[in-house]
């Protein structure tokens, strides 16, 4: 910096405040003093704290000024999935993580299997949906930021800190395609965190195109104090009536709990089976009133 | 749409932000403050593009609290709308502007109450009365349920009560 400085090197850093360098070549670097927790009376080494966050990108790392469209932009190979239903809420027995396993690119299913919600560490799950590769990318930068951060300072980072990183790391993408909307949930707080910057704590999250649904599911019969059975249940039924009306969210559901003892995760269920029993409960309604042939 | 309202007084200032964090046509959140205290006397209310305004807003705050820390006094809410303000400018004329709507609300012991409005062009106006958005409409679709009041004066910034309105 002093030698910039003396030499009158103007480089063009894209963000002045942060300290975060985007330099035109295709690496981008992160330093990390931003979330130093130094004045905690901790020692760290000046090395650990200076250490860059090394990750290419692609090329196309050009920030679009003032968010415009560009005239002339990539075209892409195939539409960009962003379809989902995902949701995350507290209760008196912890949190409960649950979304669906479809992957779909513009109308067509591109896997039925995915796993939308990913352990990042013993205590902490985090649910994604948007873009599906820049949701695994983000997820393993995440956990391995985590992770330096414990071997580093011996201790591992909040889940209000986790979220506040990623945010930071997340915002000098504001503005490209990047499209990531993260749900952290810890065991006793829920974060969302979104590429466009948000970051929001609350006690009930959900994320993706079925998320109207599954808030209309959810709103209804969500209580602090529901026992464990009945909030996975409440937690399958809004996904099921999401996937039931959402094209782009489907096939299988997954769910997680995490307590203060760390996370356990459901066996996945197939939501066509809960569609049939569904369907027969109705069907037994319906022939009644003679609207069923 | 967001709202934000600022009244000042003969010797308070009055100001007032709805709840709501919204995410397109969800409101992911009700109970959402758009309130930061930059200091003891200084409140700033911030609305606009969803992570712009707490980037901005805690970047501001924190750079206030920072010039108490090394010179040992706080800046006045006009030396603190200001410095905004500057900040604001800046960033609009690089390739990352802040699209974010503010009012600065503070008390000062030599001045008395002031009310500053920003908006994202960085203007800024000295003004008794103040506000951004839309504001409550019986015919307007989207429909406020809850506002945070707070109160500044020579004592310091105090809560009021939260305003409900219209059928919960």
């Amino acid at each position: 910096m002093a030698l910039e400085d003396i030499c009158n090197f103007k480089d063009k850093p894209t963000h002045k405040t942060f300290p975060f360098y985007a330099s035109e070549d295709t690496s981008v670097s992160v330093f990390t003093e931003a979330f130093n927790f130094k004045w905690r009376g901790e020692m760290t080494s000046k090395k650990a704290s200076d250490v860059p966050l090394e990750f290419h990108v692609p090329s196309l790392f050009k920030r679009p000024s003032s968010r415009a469209s560009h005239s002339v932009s990539v075209r892409r190979p195939f539409p960009l999935s962003h379809g989902t239903t995902t949701l995350g809420f507290i209760f008196q027995g912890g949190v409960i993580a649950a979304a669906d396993t479809r992957a779909s690119a513009g109308g067509l299913v591109a896997c039925p299997a995915v796993h939308k919600i990913t352990p990042i560490h013993s205590h902490l799950v985090v649910t994604s949906s948007g873009s599906g590769a820049d949701c695994m990318l983000w997820e393993r930068i995440l956990t391995r930021e985590i992770r330096l951060y414990q071997l580093r300072h011996k201790r591992r980072l909040s889940i209000s800190g986790t979220a506040k990183l990623l945010s930071l790391m997340l915002h000098p993408f504001k503005g490209t395609d990047v499209c990531v909307a993260l749900t952290l949930c810890g065991w006793d707080k829920l974060i969302y965190v979104c590429s466009d910057g948000a970051r929001l704590q609350g006690d009930i999250f959900s994320v993706g195109s079925g998320s109207p649904y599954a808030y209309g599911v959810l709103d209804r019969s969500l209580s602090w104090s529901l026992n464990k059975e009945e909030a996975i249940l409440l937690a399958r039924e809004a996904v099921f009536r999401a996937t039931h009306r959402d094209a782009y969210s489907g096939n299988n559901v997954d769910l997680f709990h995490v307590t203060a003892e760390g996370w356990r995760q459901r066996q996945r269920e197939d939501l066509k089976e809960e569609y049939y029993r569904d369907m027969e409960k109705r069907g037994k309604k319906m022939d009644l009133t003679g609207l069923f042939s | 749409m967001e709202y934000l309202i600022g009244i000042q007084g003969p010797d308070f200032v009055l100001v007032a932000a709805d709840n709501v964090a919204a995410s397109s046509i969800i409101q992911m959140k009700h109970d959402y403050d758009k309130m930061f205290k930059l200091s003891e006397k200084i409140l700033l209310l911030c609305v606009g593009e969803a992570g712009d305004t707490v980037q901005f807003a805690e970047y501001i705050q924190k750079n206030v609290q920072l010039y108490k820390m090394r010179n040992g006094y706080e800046l006045s809410p006009s030396a603190a709308a200001n410095f905004t303000r500057k900040n604001l400018a800046d960033y609009l004329r690089s390739r990352t502007p802040y699209h974010v709507n503010l009012l600065l609300a503070g008390y000062d012991d030599a001045d008395g109450p002031g009310l500053f409005y920003m908006d994202y062009l960085s203007s800024l106006a000295k003004a008794p009365f103040a506000a951004h958005g839309y504001g409550l409409n019986k015919r307007f679709i989207l429909n406020l349920h809850s506002f945070n009041v707070r109160l500044i004066d020579k004592d310091g910034i105090h809560d009021m009560e939260k305003l409900t309105v219209g059928a919960k």
